[in-house]
């Protein structure tokens, strides 16, 4: 199989529409007849992070690949960034404010989540810039 | 249980999905909370839940969910009863709260999945 690539912009000024990439990218590995456990872990991944390039940035773009061992995504923005990556990994630690969690987010429970449904993931970013979050899930 | 049996039971109002309503439905779960939804949910089919708004549908869309109540008679706007067709998910809603809701459910035989 020749490594498939998806890109997808990110509006950061609709919440209505976050979850669009997320819901392209499941279809797509549905069609592709990728195993209904390994789109779950993907889906659930990639919607908890794309939700946060709205809520936390001002949007951005997703990259996904798929070859024949594995799922790569990579989330890009240029938001606010975050000072320390590993307290924001803490299940519970979100600077969300009231508003996001009537919404049905900021609980915190994002990024963990991410974790826990992938292989591999880093984050990489600085404050001011923008963050890059990279995550894998092997076939 | 199927999700006619939920609409009878609720006594709900139909808003997208009608002909999906006749589905085999197992399990539940109610939250208002998304991402709880996102880290607990396994193989629950129905989502009861108080919040409205779009990303109700595409988080239930994640989970593989067939069916949404919302409760407290609250109704979806067009653009989520939209959503939900394309995505091939029914959308009802109930005058019941979320606690007399669920316990109907529960009544009637349908569980909360994982242990219970
Ligand atoms: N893309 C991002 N840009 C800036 N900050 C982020 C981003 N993603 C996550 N964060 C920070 O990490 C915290 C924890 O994220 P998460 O676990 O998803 O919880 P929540 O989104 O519910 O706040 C957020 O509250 C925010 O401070
Ligand atoms: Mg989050």
């Amino acid at each position: 199989m020749n490594a498939i690539h998806l890109h997808y912009e990110v509006d950061g000024t609709d919440f209505t529409r976050a979850g669009e990439a997320s819901a392209a990218v499941k279809k797509a590995l549905r069609q592709l007849g990728v195993k209904p456990d390994v789109i779950r872990k993907v889906a659930i991944a990639l919607y908890e992070g794309e939700i946060n390039m709205v809520i936390h940035a001002e949007g951005g773009y997703i990259d996904v690949s798929i070859d024949e061992k594995a799922i790569s995504m990579a989330l890009c923005d240029h938001g606010k960034g975050i000072e320390n990556i590993d307290l924001a990994m803490k299940e519970g630690y979100s600077t969300a404010p009231d508003e996001v969690r009537s919404l049905g987010f900021g609980a915190g429970m994002g990024l963990p989540n991410m974790k826990k449904n992938t292989d591999e993931m880093r984050i990489e970013s600085t404050v001011g810039v923008g963050t890059n979050v990279y995550m894998t899930v092997y076939l | 249980m199927t999700g006619n049996d939920i609409r009878s039971i609720l006594s709900c109002k139909v808003f997208a999905g009608e002909d999906l309503l006749s589905r085999e439905v197992h399990t539940a779960c109610g939250s208002d909370m998304m991402s709880d939804v996102l880290a607990y949910v396994k193989d629950q089919s129905i989502l009861l839940t108080g919040l409205v708004n779009a990303q109700v549908i595409r988080t239930a869309d994640m989970m593989d969910m067939l069916c949404i109540v919302f409760v407290r008679g609250k109704e979806p706007s067009e653009e989520m009863i939209e959503l939900a067709n394309e995505r091939g998910i029914s959308l009802m809603s109930t005058e019941h709260r979320m606690f007399t809701a669920c316990g109907l459910l529960w009544e009637n035989g349908l569980r909360g999945g994982n242990n219970d």
